[in-house]
């Protein structure tokens, strides 16, 4: 930069800002400012011209104006002037100026690009800079349009200067980061990866963010950079600390290129090239020995440069996980810094450390640090820090040190951050479940969490410990034992009575043999915690005191008789009095054999991913990532008991799994107590449990653990269709839209409009879970011979399907000919791993393609002759289903497509209706009455329909379709 | 109520720091000055909430008084004090400057302790104040045990206001009637807006504990008076009802404490003993039949983009026998103007860049006269599109006549211990109207 002569000085800008300086109130700024902006007017409206110094000195001041906070509109012209002075300062001043006070304001943009494309192309390196400086500083579209086409040749010219090519490197990355799409790539990119050899550091250090940046776009086109950057690391590192001399930093030669080049690196798998790789080993081996040489400089800009290196060198090894030598020595090295002074370095270390225990090579070695990363968890200050000690025990956790890691944890949580609390909670009960030998411990180390972070003990973690104790028979007695010693405790955690209330109501004989845990102190514990508790909770302790009158008669009167008081049985909560009489009804009316039935020992649950471990992958933490990669990598091997127990994602994909856990894991199965309960009482009973079902599924989702009933085998083939299918059909004969399937996870929706042969149908996925179903995909099919007779286009969906969200897709139907049979719909995704499978019919019926045909009386009856041949006519005789309304038969009838013709039967009780309907090869004329006989007794109500049309088929069809309507 | 009090100079630094309730601690003092005085945008609202906690500030010349509490306040009554506190600092040090606050620091933290005690308002009249706290040093010694008992009496008795045995030679009597109308007005001369605040200033020389009674031209007391009189002369009171001036209607007033307000609330008399010296006797506010005394008529016209054209006329709207003074016109020119001509037919007129305004002063003007002033304003093109918003032009004077109309027509001043009558008093009144916000759109 050539130096600034003292005559420019400017001193009237000197004065200006001292006197705003020296202003006592903000009023007296203003009145300045304003007397300042009034003379700056004046001086541009003057007729004689400015010379550049004092044109240079007013925009000066409009500047200093503009950053205090005032607006300008006015001097851009002067301002664009100064770009073609000469002097390198009113250049500066006037680009300086636009690069603040530009917008996109479009006469002066052109006179600026030009100004700007003069600059460029002298060759003046001050001023191709100050151009490059500007366009980087701007940085706009219009910018990017102008100049991204010349900004690359300048880059690789060969005659460009130094000190331009390091700004135009970086002006073209500031480009590329707005605009990518107006930065082509083209020859000069293999030239660009080039100038990693060139003699500058300055040059190398610019373009190498460049490179950087375009590679992680495009990696194959600059692959060739690796071997580039390899070596000229190699040079780096092996050069002494005076050999770079500008670019050595306290000692350190060239740090911030260093990282950069270890950085870009990291972009690539590691170099096929043996003789690459081998240099690039020895790279690393150097910058881990220098790590160990003692430091040439106390300052900490020393150690800070130096470590910044060794941390992107260890994120370099980290990335290959290749090289079980370096994995191990960088392993070393973090544990060194897990006690180092600087917390800096001590939360850097526990990161890397982090992902280091998820490969293979250095698991080991990074589990001899435990103890230290025990103590850092335990009296580090920085919460961060601890966060990161947490993260890194359930990383290098493994069946040899789970006790110590588990226990450590517990008894860290008790004075944990409130705001890690429930992660950590979520590590403790994964941890404790994978890696239990001994399931007694597992259930202590539960109970332990639930009484020291009851309120950070998320639902999934309880309902996972009852379906391990329902699994493992060798565990449930000494469970019941625990959590009956737990609840004695004078405040239980209410995710602890949920879990004692389960485990006792299934489990309490086990140690009913015990006089201290007899079933009446059993119930009395349990019971003195109810009026505690929130309804759900309530609502599982209802359950379980049934299940306490099946596995213990004596209790049953004690029970009956709380079921009976008035704060169960008229209870203002819907679930619990619904839950409270049928109970009471339960136990007095059935006997012990239905009762046995009915409340029998809960069945094994279905295998299936740890619903906990999903949570954790869903809390969107560092730690969550970790937890990923440990996961894939360790898929199968070190998972406690994988094979037998079928826990291994591939095991429980087969698997049918049950798609959200249920707050009541007892879920009451009403059918097979209906089905054998005694006749002699059933009625009332029949009664009771007809309510059931509906309200459970209506009222309670989360009731229908057992009773929903998930899609039997989820193969990768399309599932048959649902036995309800048909019914679903049936529904849609008469209307267009409405919900055509529902289950826990889905629903599906229908819109649907059709004109003569061409049919539009919107179909809407739901996911009514929080969580995303991944792969989703449908297809649609035609059976039989319905492709000849119907012709369907769909568009593919989204694979991803958010939690609460809806997509869309668009099925455009064609009616070839007439047709009997349902297109089919098949839907797959995976919900938490497990794969879904469900297939249904599409309610298209031959009916949506009539077009009503209004006639009068005469005209029908004369067609209705025409149609007189035995094989047009199809006639059924059907009792009514619902009564017969005549307003409902006509909504129905409108619906089902054909036009209702009024005053045509002599009868006018009869519904008399005409249609077309349209297909692609021919048209059939449809004729169609309908006879109730309305005078009849309720429940013989009957119907006659009759149908005519040109084709037996259609006619046949129709029939069908319709009869089941009504 | 109030928790502390705090006064800063123009700087933020704090010059008076009183903190009268254990819930407001040092860092209000910070938050006050980091959010509101040195605040990025200019704070306008003089009530701030900062962290639950209220500032009530007021501005003198470069000092800051604010006003700190975490209680719901009534803010009127915060406001009052704070109004009523820089009174009392001017009637003991004169102006409020940081020079002054400095130089009076124990003085003012003298009054601090005793107009307000634990955050609640006290007795805040000067002239009650001067009897026990003073400039001269510690008087305690001197005092009598009889003097301060006197005291103590008077400040805790009946009328705290007024000490007994005060003697004068000449019973001298002011009163001033300070009005100041506000208006806004259209181009074509549409009163949009128009109202005039006013107060009864007196300044009482007078010996004794005197009754005094003051009359005005209060449109309801002039219409009880005529309805009584029409049983005698009907022919006088109509007259009397029929001229609009003679009565005024009074939107609403307030009155300084030693007004009895239930003798004004039956039979609308007001009536009092004063307090000795000056102090302000009542405060109004009317929005029917104002004289304005001056009409602007201004004529703007665009030539170009790059000039404007401007014609400002002004008529005084008084009697030809009156003369007003102190006017100024202020006629804001857009922030774009490079050059301003200017030509008047009297005073002096001048264009000031840094007001980004034309000012027009004329030191003295008679009733029923008109004056103009025409200028040529010159335009620097600009890249902005936003046309010019056109601010009012304002104005200020000052006239010898209460614009609201109000008249005194009586003070009559009863002493019955000592034997001086109403007719010995000597009564000076003043009617001085200057111009609040007088904008008139062009």
């Amino acid at each position: 930069m050539p130096a600034v002569s003292k005559g420019d000085g400017m001193r009237g800008l000197a004065v200006f800002i001292s006197d705003i300086r020296n202003c006592k109130s903000k009023e007296a700024e203003i009145k300045r400012i304003n007397k300042e902006l009034a003379n700056i007017r004046s001086k541009f409206k003057g007729d004689k011209a400015l010379d550049g110094y004092s044109k240079k000195k007013y925009v000066c001041k409009l500047l200093f104006i503009f950053l205090l906070g005032h607006d300008i509109d006015f001097g851009h012209m002067e301002a664009v002037n100064l770009l073609s002075s000469n002097k390198y300062t009113e250049k500066q001043i006037g680009y300086l100026f636009i690069s603040v006070l530009v917008n996109s304001n479009s006469e002066l943009i052109r006179l600026i690009n030009n100004a700007i494309k003069n600059d460029l192309s002298s060759r003046n390196p001050t001023f191709m800079c100050l151009a490059l400086h500007c366009i980087a500083n701007v940085g706009s579209r219009e910018m990017a349009e102008a100049f991204a086409g010349e900004i690359p040749r300048i880059l690789v010219a060969g005659d460009t200067m130094d000190s331009v090519k390091q700004s135009a490197a970086l002006c073209l990355l500031r480009l590329y980061k707005t605009c990518p799409d107006l930065v082509l790539m083209g020859e000069w990119t293999s030239r660009v990866v080039h100038l990693l050899n060139d003699q500058h550091m300055g040059v190398v250090t610019a373009a190498i963010s460049l490179i950087t940046c375009l590679s992680q776009k495009n990696p194959d086109e600059f692959k060739t950079c690796v071997s580039l950057a390899v070596s000229r690391l190699s040079r780096i590192v092996s050069s002494a600390s005076t050999d770079l001399q500008d670019y050595t930093y306290y000692f350190v030669p060239a740090p911030w290129l260093s990282c950069k080049l270890l950085r870009l690196l990291q972009c690539y798998p590691p170099p096929e090239d043996g003789a690459v790789k081998g240099r690039l080993v020895e790279c690393l081996e150097t910058i881990l020995n220098k790590a160990q040489e003692p430091p040439k400089s106390k300052k900490v800009q020393h150690s800070n440069a130096k470590n910044a290196i060794l941390f992107e060198a260890i994120a370099l090894i980290i990335h290959y996980d290749s090289e079980p030598n370096l994995l191990v020595r960088a392993c070393n090295q973090l544990g060194q810094f897990l006690q180092h002074r600087e917390t800096n370095l001590r939360y850097l270390a526990l990161e890397s450390m982090c992902t280091l225990a998820s490969s293979e090579f250095s698991h080991e070695a990074v589990k001899t640090h435990i103890e230290t990363v025990i103590n850092a968890l335990k009296t580090e200050r920085d919460v961060s820090v601890r966060q990161r000690a947490a993260d890194l025990l359930y990383a290098m956790c493994d069946r040899s040190n789970a006790k110590q890691i588990v226990a450590e944890m517990l008894s860290y949580l008790e004075t944990a951050d409130y705001s890690i609390r429930e992660e950590m909670v979520l590590k403790v009960a994964i941890l404790a479940e994978k890696y239990a030998v001994d399931y007694s411990w597992y259930v202590d180390t539960i109970l332990n969490l639930i009484r020291i972070a009851g309120d950070y003990v998320s639902e999934e973690v309880w309902y996972r410990v009852i379906q391990i104790v329902i699994n493992r028979d060798d565990v449930q007695g000494y469970a019941a034992k625990t959590v009956f010693e737990a609840l004695q405790a004078p405040a239980c955690h209410e995710n602890m009575v949920k879990v004692g209330g389960y485990i006792l109501g299934e489990f309490g004989n086990l140690i009913a043999g015990d006089p201290r845990s007899s079933p009446l102190v059993q119930f009395n514990l349990l019971h003195s915690k109810f009026h505690l508790c929130s309804v759900p909770t309530r609502a599982l302790l209802l359950s379980a005191y049934i299940k306490f009158i099946n596995l213990f008669p004596e209790t049953k009167s004690t029970i009956q008789e709380v079921l009976r008081c008035d704060s169960q049985i008229r209870n203002s909560d819907v679930e619990l009095q619904q839950r409270a009489v049928e109970y009471l009804k339960l136990s007095s009316i059935a006997s012990t054999d239905v009762l046995a039935t009915v409340l029998e020992e809960m069945p094994p649950f279905p295998e299936r991913e740890s619903s906990i471990l999903a949570k954790l992958k869903k809390k969107k933490g560092p730690g969550a990532v970790s937890v990923e990669l440990e996961d894939g990598k360790r898929e199968g091997g070190e998972l406690n008991g994988g094979g037998e127990r079928g826990d291994t994602p591939a095991m429980s994909a087969s698997n049918a799994s049950t798609p959200s856990p249920s707050a009541d894991l007892l879920g009451l199965r009403p059918a097979p107590a209906v089905g054998s309960a005694p006749p002699s009482v059933g009625s009332l009973l029949v009664d009771v449990f007809s309510e059931g079902p509906a309200a459970a599924s209506a009222g309670v989702n989360d009731d229908g653990f057992l009773s929903s009933a998930p899609p039997p085998a989820a193969s990768e083939e399309p599932a048959p269709p649902l036995p309800e299918a048909e019914d679903l059909l049936n529904k849609f004969v008469c209307k267009n839209n409405g919900v055509l399937f529902e289950n826990q996870l889905l629903q599906i929706g229908i819109k649907s409009e059709y004109r003569q042969n061409l049919g539009r149908m919107y179909l809407f996925y739901g996911n009514k879970t929080s969580v995303q179903f991944v792969s989703f995909s449908t297809a649609v099919s035609c059976p039989g011979e319905l492709p000849t007779q119907l012709n369907l286009q769909t568009k593919t969906v989204e694979p991803l399907i958010e939690g609460g969200a809806q997509v869309q897709q668009v099925v455009n139907i064609e009616c070839l000919t007439d047709f009997i049979d349902a297109p089919l719909l098949n839907i797959k995704f995976r919900y938490g791993g497990a794969l879904q499978n469900i297939t249904l019919k599409l309610p298209v019926t031959i009916n949506k393609f009539f077009q009503p045909t209004e006639m009068v009386s005469q005209e029908f009856f004369q067609r209705w002759k025409q149609l007189s041949q035995p094989q047009q006519e199809a006639q059924k005789i059907f009792k009514s289903g619902h009564g017969i309304d005549t307003e409902v038969v006509k909504a129905k009838l409108l619906g089902l497509g054909t036009a209702l013709l009024e005053n045509v039967d002599p009868n006018p009780e009869n519904f008399v209706c005409a249609g077309v309907i349209q297909t692609k090869g021919q048209q059939v004329g449809c004729l169609l009455r309908l006879e109730p006989n309305a005078q009849a007794q309720p429940g013989e109500q009957m119907y006659r329909l009759t149908l005519r049309s040109s084709k037996d088929t259609v006619s046949k069809r129709i029939c069908d379709l319709l009869s089941e309507q009504f | 109520m109030i928790g502390g009090l705090f006064i800063y100079n123009h700087k933020g630094e704090v010059l008076i720091s009183r903190v009268y309730r254990d819930d407001i601690g040092r860092n209000a003092v910070d938050a006050f000055r980091v959010n509101v005085i040195h605040a990025r945008q200019q704070v306008r609202s003089p009530v701030t909430n900062i962290a639950r906690t209220s500032f009530f500030h007021v501005k003198r010349a470069n000092i800051w008084l604010a006003a700190v509490t975490k209680q719901n306040v009534n803010a009127a009554m915060v406001f009052e004090f704070l109004y009523k506190m820089c009174d009392v600092m001017a009637a003991y040090f004169g102006k409020i400057s940081e020079e002054n606050i400095k130089n009076n620091f124990v003085l003012i933290y003298e009054l601090l302790d005793e107009i307000l005690d634990f955050g609640y308002p006290q007795n805040s009249e000067t002239g009650a104040l001067k009897t026990f706290i003073t400039q001269q040093g510690i008087k305690g010694q001197h005092q009598t045990k009889e003097e301060q008992s006197q005291i103590t009496s008077q400040v805790t008795g009946q009328i705290g206001w007024r000490r007994e045995g005060i003697k004068y030679r000449r019973n001298e009597l002011f009163l001033d009637v300070l009005e100041s109308v506000n208006l806004l007005m259209s181009p074509q001369g549409q009163v949009l807006s128009a109202h005039v605040s006013g107060r009864v200033v007196m300044k009482s020389y007078l010996s004794g504990m005197p009754e005094c009674k003051f009359g005005m031209n209060d449109k309801i007391v002039i219409d009880k008076a005529g309805k009584g009189a029409t049983s005698d002369e009907a022919g006088k009171s109509e007259l009397g009802g029929s001229s609009g001036k003679q009565s005024i209607a009074i939107d609403d007033c307030t009155f300084h404490q030693c007004v009895r307000l239930s003798k004004f609330d039956s039979e609308r008399s007001i009536s009092f003993i004063p307090p000795d010296g000056e102090y302000e006797l009542m405060r109004y506010r009317t929005t029917k039949d104002i004289i304005l005394p001056f009409r602007v008529i201004p004529l703007v016209r665009e030539v170009g983009r790059t000039k404007l054209e401007v014609k400002v006329v002004i008529k005084s709207n008084f009697k030809p026998s009156l003369l007003a003074q102190k006017i100024e016109v202020r006629i804001p020119t857009p922030l774009n103007t490079s050059g301003v001509q200017v030509i008047c037919m009297k005073g002096k007129a001048k264009y000031k860049a840094s007001e980004n305004a034309i000012v027009w002063k004329i030191k003295r003007m008679a009733g029923m006269k008109e004056s103009q002033i025409s200028a040529e304003i010159e335009l620097l093109p600009t890249n902005d599109k936003k046309k010019w918003a056109r601010p009012p032009i304002s104005m200020n004077f000052e006239v010898p006549f209460a614009p609201s109309g109000l008249k005194v027509r009586y003070l009559k001043v009863f002493e019955s211990k000592l034997n001086y009558s109403d007719h010995d008093v000597i009564k000076w009144v003043r009617y001085i109207g200057r111009s609040g916000i007088y904008e008139t759109r062009c």
